[in-house]
């Protein structure tokens, strides 16, 4: 049983979101690094970026396998996680401690159509 | 096999090499050389003075150095640092190497989706014909007439096989070729003024290839799911078909080893709502002498050489992968330069020579004697492994893991890698593994028609045996390879942590 | 064998076929020859091709092949070996991918080298696409019509179906706008002439796009790097680093790159590893880029490569070392000026671009007539001459003593202007 954490929002591919004032902080839950197994790079966008809800940021990568991310809001890269570059293992030893990219969101609206932690709980089994 | 740790660079010692070459201003024909190192024979013919010193002036003065005659901008500043060995320590060095190796004349190679025949020794002697290799390829035709006649007889050849109209063979793998044959696709619809057709249906079954190639080709992918019997299905696919649609790529048999028996239906529909039929040619070997996709509605394919035609994989290349086609594509064969020059001819030289010594009679065998093997090794294994479609397969089939993995209470179960690594141990390839990607625990067998039934029966014994090793205690195939120069890697801090070249 | 299957003849492994695709004529193929037969087939058809010293280039060259090399790579355990995906009993062809690696990477002067390409122009077809993956957004690709004329024509087929808007030109420079993503040069034009990329890379950087060089690698031991160039990445043929002509043949493409753009690099890579032991051992490694995982979000679809001659090339720079690279430089430096300036005397030719710096290759402007030209050097058992562009080609390598060029030059003196 993965662990899922109720102060956090969650999309249907995975992504956590936390959400700070304008800004949302965004992760990869425990569930989907369990299903990845050991990352061995995570493809983030440029500081400045735009990203929109639903379509893809980046990637994570393992030995064997490659997974899109995607965004669970819209709006402007502000921050990327550059120790993920270093240590793409974070995202498996602390999934909601390894945040990815901050994004400035540009509709604050776009986070009532995540999921809270018990609907999340649903789908990752 | 035996651990030798060493890489060529450090055997390096300055001032060593493996190589030898002329000075210019002795460089000449073996019967004068011998003529000026006995002058005494009275007989001098050259201009070149006893103490070998040049006397043309172009050989001396400014224009006789690179450095001298280049301006220094262009001219390498870095220092070259390759290794300085010795003929001998090269030798021994690769001879080392190769020892770490296995390949078909090692043993028997079991690679689903690969066809690891025998490479015949004759193949090679014609290959390295100086006849052939020292000829450029921009060489006027007229001085180049056997190697045309090479080219034109394997383009016959593999017509009659195939059932297609003419080939190329610019082509130098199975991908290439895929690429190359969705261009013609491309250049065809292009020449009708068709230029809505940018979509490609790709069955959920097929090569990873298939995809890639056509991404690359600028087509949209559309996937077609299989059903339960492992097939494309049919209801699945007419709502796809559109005028959109450019081709559908399909293997067949395919990668489940199962013959897509509904292709007269699929060819069809795909023709009538105006697109081409692609056919990927990586599973040719079970048709060879008995079914012609060229019968079966395909337009264009691709064939690999390597793989059908016997022509050995050199540790992954150089293969060969010609594209044949029918009527409707004949006119644009020539519109697409995929490679430099003319293809890999010298793959093409060893495919030919295949065919000559099968010849007409002897064709007619390949396909049934592979897949009669296929088939009796699958029936031979499935009381020990998952056999998820269970029917007649061609030359390969898909097993889905240990019927028993040997996993209980916190001992987890052997899984297909471990059969895979444990295999190695008793002097066998591998089988192709988590492919197709429709089982978890895909373990994919294509044994070829050149196995003997002893070699066979011996790899049958064995996965037998590891079988039953795991249900005794699956942590024997998780510790394996123990017999093999290394153990398992770390892969994960390799990819970590990248280290590229010395 | 049928009875452990359940039946009684082979027909039956076909029961799953429908009738109408059971190919029920006869094969048009020739009766099985045996293996002597084979042989003599071939030795006869040999015999149709013309033997002739070969003083032409363009993308071929006639460099010496060390016995060696032929002795190696037909080690079975080589040949006959597939794609190193099983690592444990792969260490010799991986081990050897690492070296050619590293060797690349030293030629080149760049971080990170590929495990081998087709050959050098779907090589450079390919780094061209790389570069519109690793500038996102832009769409322009510049191409320098200097190249090889193979290598354009292979850019053409390549780009074709994509999106991308190509500019071919001679002055790359002048091309360069904010929309282009990569611009490809040649280190020798096609018609021999070293080229001067001087402040090609800066102008390239400020675009924000990838510079590619083309480059022929044996040259590479005495010409500037692509890395010292400022390219980004190199491409190129392999073949004048060992591997025979053998019309058009296998050849081995190459492709390197700086360390940034690893991530984007097509084609398998090798890593170093470490076993459980802690034995040093090599691995495909990266593979989250491939076409196998990533399937149509791949860069490129290349899978099985040229592997084996890029063993050619392993073994052939192991033997010739920095010294011996250097020398077959020399050697064919010295033997195309020596041809050059004897062409230029016998009066039947122009120079074609005077003062501009030559290697191995270089282009003469002909006073007589081209063909009759290439004829009586057919004639005379040489392939030489080689029309581009108007002007006639020649390439010299260590392979040629000067004996050969001096009947050359004298089958030109008895041309008629």
């Amino acid at each position: 049983m993965s662990k899922i954490l109720d102060e956090l929002l969650y999309s249907e591919s995975h992504e956590w979101v936390k959400v700070d004032g304008n800004i949302a902080i965004i992760g990869v839950s425990d569930f989907a690094q369990s299903e990845m197994g050991d990352i061995t790079y995570v493809d983030v966008p440029a500081e400045g970026d735009s990203v929109n809800q639903g379509e893809e940021f980046g990637a994570l990568e393992s030995v064997k396998a490659s997974s899109e991310l995607y965004s669970p809001v819209s709006g402007e890269v502000v921050a990327v996680n550059s120790g993920l570059d270093a240590d793409p293992g974070l995202i498996n030893s602390d999934p909601y401690g390894a945040w990815i990219i901050k994004v400035e969101m540009s509709d604050k609206g776009e986070l009532d159509s995540l999921l809270g932690a018990a609907a999340y709980a649903e789908i990752a089994g | 096999m035996k651990y030798y740790d060493k890489l060529i660079f450090e055997l390096s010692r300055p001032g060593r090499s493996g190589y030898s070459l002329p000075s210019q201003e002795k460089f000449s024909s073996p019967e004068k050389w011998l003529a000026d190192s006995f002058p005494a024979s009275g007989k001098k013919t050259s201009s070149v003075a006893a103490d070998g010193a040049a006397t043309d002036e172009h050989f001396s003065a400014k224009r006789s150095c690179i450095s001298a005659a280049t301006p220094k901008a262009l001219l390498r500043a870095a220092e070259l640092p390759l290794p300085e060995v010795s003929e001998v320590d090269v030798v021994r060095h690769y001879t080392n190497l190769s020892q770490m190796n296995f390949g078909v004349d090692t043993g028997f190679y079991p690679l689903g989706s690969c066809t690891m025949k025998y490479n015949p020794k004759i193949n090679e002697e014609i290959a390295s014909m100086p006849a052939f290799t020292g000829l450029h390829p921009l060489q006027p035709a007229e001085t180049v007439k056997g190697a045309l006649e090479v080219e034109k007889s394997l383009d016959k050849a593999l017509c009659a096989i195939t059932g297609m109209k003419s080939f190329t063979f610019l082509p130098c793998a199975g991908a290439h070729g895929e690429l190359t044959g969705l261009m013609l696709i491309r250049e065809y619809h292009l020449a009708r003024k068709d230029f809505a057709r940018t979509k490609v249906i790709v069955p959920d079954s097929a090569h990873g290839t298939n995809p890639a190639s056509a991404n690359v080709c600028g087509l949209e992918i559309v996937e077609v799911k299989s059903n339960s019997r492992g097939l494309v299905d049919v209801e699945s696919l007419k709502p796809l078909l559109g005028p959109d649609i450019a081709a559908i790529m399909m293997t067949n048999p395919n990668t489940l080893g199962l013959f897509e028996k509904e292709i007269g239906e699929i060819a069809s529909l795909v023709h009538s709502c105006g697109a081409l039929l692609y056919y990927d040619g990586a599973n040719m070997n079970p048709l060879v002498g008995k079914v012609r996709p060229g019968d079966m509605g395909f337009d264009v394919l691709h064939l690999n050489l390597h793989k059908t035609f016997s022509t050995p994989h050199g540790g992954g290349g150089p293969g060969s992968g010609p594209v044949g086609v029918g009527e409707k594509l004949l006119p644009y064969l020539d519109n697409v330069h995929t490679s430099g020059f003319h293809g890999n001819f010298g793959v093409m030289l060893r495919a030919y020579a295949y065919i000559l010594m099968l010849g007409r009679e002897n064709v007619k065998m390949v396909g049934p004697l592979a897949t009669l093997a296929a088939n009796y090794v699958k029936e031979s294994l499935k009381d020990a492994y998952k056999l998820p479609i269970d029917s007649v397969c061609k030359h390969e089939f898909v097993f889905d893991g240990l019927i028993n993995d040997g996993g209980h209470d916190d001992v987890h179960g052997a899984t297909t890698l471990d059969v895979a690594k444990r295999l190695l141990d008793y002097g066998f390839h591998a089988p192709t593994i988590y492919f197709p990607l429709l089982f978890h625990q895909a373990l994919m067998i294509e044994p070829t028609e050149s196995e003997s039934l002893e070699t066979l029966d011996s790899f049958i014994d064995v996965m037998h045996k590891i079988a039953e090793e795991a249900a005794e205690d699956p942590r024997i195939l998780q510790g394996a390879p123990h017999n093999t120069p290394i153990g398992r890697p770390d892969e994960t801090a390799a990819a970590r942590q990248p280290v590229l070249k010395y | 064998m049928l009875e452990r299957v359940g039946l009684c003849d082979l027909d039956g492994l076909y029961s799953d076929v429908p009738k109408d695709y059971i190919y029920k004529g006869e094969y048009d193929l020739p009766a099985a020859m045996s293996e002597q037969q084979v042989r003599d087939f071939f030795e006869k058809l040999g015999e149709k091709n013309t033997k002739l010293k070969v003083l032409a280039g363009q993308g071929a060259y006639d460099h010496y092949v060390p016995a060696v090399i032929p002795y190696i790579t037909s080690r079975s355990e080589f040949l006959t070996a597939y794609t190193p995906y099983q690592c444990e009993i792969s260490q010799g062809t991986l081990r050897y991918i690492f070296e050619y690696q590293s060797m690349i990477c030293r030629l080149t002067g760049l971080d990170v080298s590929n495990a081998s390409m087709y050959d050098g122009p779907t090589a450079a077809a390919e780094a061209l696409r790389m570069s519109l993956a690793c500038t996102r957004k832009k769409n322009k690709l510049v191409v320098s019509t200097r190249l090889l004329e193979n290598v354009l024509k292979v850019i053409r087929t390549y780009m074709k179906y994509g999106t991308a808007e190509l500019v071919f030109t001679d002055d790359v420079m002048s091309a360069i706008d904010a929309d282009v993503a990569g611009v490809i040069v040649p280190s020798i034009g096609r018609h021999g002439i070293i080229q001067d990329h001087s402040g090609l890379a800066e102008a390239v950087h400020a675009a924000g796009a990838l510079l590619i060089e083309y480059c022929d690698p044996s040259a590479l031991a005495v010409l500037r790097t692509p890395a010292e160039w400022g390219a980004d990445i190199a491409v190129g043929d392999g073949q004048s680093l060992g591997i025979p002509l053998c019309y058009g043949g296998p050849y081995v493409g190459f492709m390197a790159c700086k360390q940034e753009y690893m991530r984007k690099l097509p084609g398998r890579i090798v890593g170093q590893a470490h076993d459980a032991e802690g034995k040093r051992c090599y691995v495909l490694t990266l593979q989250a880029r491939e076409q196998h995982i990533r399937r149509e979000k791949a860069t490129s679809n290349i899978c099985s490569n040229e592997s084996l001659m890029a063993l050619w090339v392993t073994v052939y720079l192991s033997l010739m070392g920095p010294e011996g690279l250097r020398k077959v430089n020399e050697l064919s430096f010295e033997g195309a000026h020596y041809l050059h300036d004897r062409l230029l005397e016998t009066g039947k030719f122009e120079e074609a671009f005077p003062g501009k710096p030559f290697l191995k290759e270089f282009c003469l402007k002909p006073l007589v007539n081209m063909e009759k030209l290439q004829q009586a050097l057919l004639d005379a058992g040489f392939f030489a001459a080689l029309e581009v562009d108007g002007y006639a080609s020649f390439c010299v390598t260590e392979k040629h003593g000067r004996e050969e060029l001096d009947a050359l030059v004298n089958v030109v003196k008895e041309l008629a202007i």
